[in-house]
């Protein structure tokens, strides 16, 4: 990739306390995200994939800055946002914005249709009142919903609707990277495949990146161009979309690819079920947090945390026994 | 799930489009508790015109009569009339119970909205709300009158300092819970400011469940002026107000019960009207909790 | 199959209709003259989007319906051949967890959350059998290692915030199980999980079935989870059964339009649509209860919708087999 990407990730953390004691004292942390890289380049999607309780949505949360980053840097088109102040940040948020994963919760009950996408315009100050309403009902027209239901509050909307509006919205400012933390997981699948169909249009026509955080390995494989596989607060592989269904290097990966329902009958198979539960955030096991779960692993895995190694075709694992 | 789909299209189309007949039919209790209430109201500000004396006239003549064709609710130890000094008693409570209701919402919103968005702000005004919430009402006014001179608004002084805490905790609560809704962070990333995100996101979600409280104050309002003032830490003598007609009439409640009755009756029917009032409101503006009554 | 095929069914649901009040104006129907059977050892699935009636009808079996508004408007649900749409209140009491049990899909908000596990689980049994306490809590115990949770006799002391979501539901259904019920119905039992947990509990839903012959109801919008599991489907559409049919007659040949776009629908893994090829879009949305159309309720959204549709609705015809779709066009010679 010689252009410059639209977002750079560099060594990602983000802890949570967890208070206890007399004082409420941090007496321990959540490592939600415990230091992880990517770049996404122009009109990519990366998808971010992982099990609840992996870090994945708080990732696109830190990001945004929606949760101050522990550590770590966040460059949004070449320029370092983690540092910005509150006025300087609120003014980078035109080039980057998320659509929620509940069409119910993200939208304001007490708001109409119109307000709740003319709000940011609002925010920016950006052109006339009528040029705003013109905008979103352009707006309108583009995800599908028709102008006349502006004046409708979000109640009245069925999920996919909402979760249209809720697009429209994240469009409003013309940003250039759009985080989807998980944007069709509450849909039915009718439905989900026109948001899906929405968002790959969107992003053929406007020359949108896309950060898709998403657990549905058949949707992440549909709109990725490439693939992050986080487990717990860390990428374990990262590659194109391709190499990463097709010929997967991490056991987890493999492990995740084998859990998900056969699309056939006829393909029904006895397969490998990883054993027990992902250990908990707060003392992730030493070494590869994978360990006391992976078929494959040796002492050496106890110990030492396997670095994430990436080859020439940009396939990377983090794994001491198998390498890109 | 389809339960809760069919739940929604049930409750919600019907709320939007109802004339105020149709709601009136729908929540029967509470149209009573308003049309009394309006009723009470009424005959207080009205008081100077409907009354049948001056409330202040004194007739020794007359003293304690039963209520008869001139004198509708009888007469006091001084002869004077019962039925106008009620109606103009009404008028002290009315006052009182507007007022305090709405100075301690106000203030109450204020702080509320403060300790509930910012955490340092919150550790430090919600102790010092623990702290008046455990100022008794009573002392205070009598603090308070020891102080100044009697006088009304010393009453909704010290009537609304305790019940400021009260509305304070509310506000917080709510926007504690508020402030956590994804369109809260949705707002935010669309970069909507401090301000904005109060007045348009934040703050409408308190006024239904303020309304109702500030309905709950006054009716509590209204009370607690009348203990303070049959005490006689409260509304100063000269002035009639339920709580000192009830307080002179006690004295002679065994030959002329009517001195304490009608006041009573009256006192009753004000803080029941706006309680019920009050719980319709809340069955109204928040009709997912009627749905399960 | 491991059993006799020709046996009676354990489970006959016949003409179910189930219906919500709406105050004034006629009940909205929610479930429209649904009829199938379960045979022992079966595993059933029955599929469809939210709405379409798929969680009511299992609320119907049970008589969970919310009251007062929803209530079974017609027809029998024949357990063993005991019509359990006419028994008393208390009748029903003694099926529910002992020849009916439910699992549900949020394994948190279904245990209480101030009792242990094993208490929990051996009170279903109490309940339903007459033994006393220790023997009772000893099959509590039996049930949480057929489960295969890790630790049994630690995990009976704790309380459900201590698992995880995964073992809550293994839980949930140690607890449907423990009595040896006829009939399992599991209202999307994987939903809230994650795959790979979705993986052994499916598996173990399957294990147990061999074991004890339970027939099992599988209720669910995946049909990943579909192919995975059923021996028998049947698609709901807003609140009418839309077709039917052994796993492979549905998966081979998925014959109502709906079906067809349910399936092209989903994005599924190595699914040969080719990388970001458009995803089969079912147009418009799923019409509210108190708004179906007449005639077929999918005519609205239907790719190859006649004039006829909109007027009549298609009776269930016969495509072979024993599969049968509602559809004039695909499955009908109109």
């Amino acid at each position: 990739m010689t252009e410059t990407p639209v977002l750079q990730v560099d060594g990602l953390v983000k802890h949570y306390p967890v208070r206890g004691g007399l004082f409420g004292r941090a007496v321990a942390h959540v490592r939600a995200v415990d230091g992880i890289s990517f770049a996404i380049a122009p009109g990519e999607t990366l998808g971010l994939v992982g099990e609840s309780g992996c870090g994945k949505s708080t990732v696109g949360k830190a990001i945004l800055r929606l949760v101050e980053p522990t550590a770590g840097r966040v460059t949004l088109e070449g320029e370092d946002i983690t540092a910005l102040g509150r006025a300087a940040m609120i003014a980078k948020r035109r080039r980057m914005q998320v659509i929620f994963q509940d069409p119910y919760s993200s939208l304001n009950p007490r708001m109409t249709a119109g307000d709740i996408v003319q709000e940011p315009l609002v925010n920016f100050g950006i052109g006339t009142r009528a040029e705003q309403r013109e905008r979103v009902d352009a707006l309108f027209a583009r995800v599908g919903l028709r102008p006349d239901q502006r004046r409708n509050y979000p109640h009245e909307f069925s999920g996919g609707q909402r979760q249209r509006l809720g697009i429209a919205r994240a469009l409003a400012l013309g940003p250039s990277i759009i985080i989807g933390d998980e944007p069709v997981s509450a849909l039915d699948v009718s439905v989900q495949a026109q948001v899906i169909n929405l968002m790959v249009d969107l992003q053929e026509e406007l020359k949108l990146s896309y950060l898709f955080v998403a657990h549905d390995l058949g949707v992440v494989e549909h709109i990725s161009h490439r693939v992050a596989v986080m487990y717990l607060g860390k990428i374990v592989e990262i590659a194109p979309r391709a190499a990463l269904f097709e010929t997967p290097l991490h056991p987890y990966t493999e492990a995740l690819l084998a859990a998900v329902p056969v699309a056939h009958p006829r393909l029904r198979r006895k397969r490998i079920v990883l054993k027990g539960d992902v250990p908990s955030p707060i003392n992730p096991p030493p070494g590869c947090r994978f360990h006391t779960r992976c078929p494959i692993a040796v002492p050496l895995c106890r110990e030492v945390e396997p670095p994430l190694i990436a080859n020439a075709a940009g396939h990377a694992v983090a794994c001491h026994l198998r390498s890109a | 799930m389809s339960t809760t789909i069919l739940g929604a299209s049930l409750a919600e189309q019907p709320r939007r489009r109802a004339s105020l007949l149709r709601r009136m039919r729908r929540y029967p209790l509470p149209t009573i508790g308003a049309l009394l209430l309006i009723l009470l109201v009424a005959s207080a500000l009205g008081a100077p015109w409907i009354a049948t004396h001056d409330p202040f006239e004194m007739n020794v003549v007359d003293r304690l009569q039963p209520p008869n064709a001139d004198y509708w609710f009888g007469t006091d130890a001084y002869g004077r009339d019962m039925f106008s000094r009620t109606l103009h008693g009404g008028r002290v409570s009315l006052v009182i119970g507007i007022a305090v209701a709405v100075a301690s919402t106000i203030i109450g919103l204020v702080i509320g909205v403060i300790a509930g968005y910012f955490r340092l702000a919150d550790a430090i005004l919600m102790r010092i709300m623990d702290g008046l919430m455990a100022i008794p009402g009573i002392l205070l006014a009598i603090a308070l009158m020891s102080l100044t001179r009697a006088s009304v608004w010393v009453v909704v002084v010290a009537i609304t300092i305790p019940e400021i805490p009260r509305v304070v905790r509310l506000v917080r609560a709510v926007v504690l819970t508020v402030r956590e809704q994804i369109y809260i962070e949705a707002a935010t990333a669309i970069g909507t400011g401090f301000p904005r995100l109060m007045l348009k996101h934040i703050l409408p979600n308190t006024l239904a469940p303020l309304i109702v409280q500030a309905t709950y104050i006054a009716a509590s309002a209204v009370l607690v002026e009348s203990y303070l003032s049959f005490l006689g830490v409260g509304t100063p003598p000269e002035v009639p107000s339920w709580g000192n007609i009830i307080a002179e009439g006690r004295l002679y409640v065994q030959i002329a019960f009517w001195n304490i009755l009608f006041p009573s009756v009256f006192l009753g029917l004000m803080v029941l009207s706006i309680n019920i009032l009050g719980d319709g409101l809340r069955d109204m503006l928040d009709p997912r909790l009627a749905r399960r009554l | 199959m491991a059993f006799d095929a020709a046996e009676a069914p354990v489970l006959v649901v016949d003409g179910l209709r189930t219906e919500f009040a709406t105050g004034e104006g006629p009940p909205s129907v929610a479930v429209h003259d649904l009829s199938f059977t379960v045979r022992r050892g079966e595993t059933l699935c029955i599929v469809g989007e939210s709405g379409c009636g798929k969680s009511l009808t299992a609320l119907s079996i049970l008589r969970l319906l919310p009251r007062p508004y929803g209530r079974i408007g017609a027809g029998r649900v024949l357990l063993d051949g005991q019509d359990l749409a006419q028994i008393s209140d208390a009748e029903m009491r003694a099926v529910r967890g002992r020849a009916i049990s439910m699992i549900f899909q949020e394994p948190m908000s279904s245990l209480n959350p101030v009792l242990t596990i094993g208490r929990q689980i051996a009170e279903t049994v109490m309940v339903h059998e007459q033994l006393d306490w220790s023997a009772c809590m000893g099959r509590a115990l039996e049930m949480l290692r057929q489960v295969r949770i890790p630790e049994p006799e630690r995990r009976l002391q704790e309380y459900p915030h201590q698992l995880s979501g995964g073992m809550r539901q293994r839980v949930m259904i140690a607890m449907a199980l423990v009595c040896r019920p006829r009939v399992l119905l599991a209202d999307e039992p994987t939903t809230a999980l994650d795959v790979t947990i979705q993986a052994q509990i499916l598996d173990l839903v399957r294990d147990l079935q061999q074991e004890t012959g339970t027939a099992v109801i599988l209720i669910t919008h995946d049909l990943g989870v579909v192919a995975e599991m059923a021996e028998r489907v049947l698609v709901m559409y807003a609140g009418n059964k839309v077709e039917e049919g052994s796993v492979t007659e549905i998966f081979d040949a998925p014959t109502h339009p709906y079906t067809r776009g349910l399936m092209a629908a989903m994005p599924h893994l190595g699914g040969g649509q080719g990388h970001r090829g458009r995803l089969n879009e079912i147009p418009g949305v799923v019409p509210a209860l108190h708004a179906r159309p007449p005639g077929c309720s999918f005519a609205p959204r239907c790719p190859l919708v006649l004039d006829k549709c909109r007027v009549e609705a298609p009776p269930l015809l016969g495509v072979g087999g024993t599969h049968a779709a509602a559809c004039w066009v695909t499955a009908g010679n109109a």
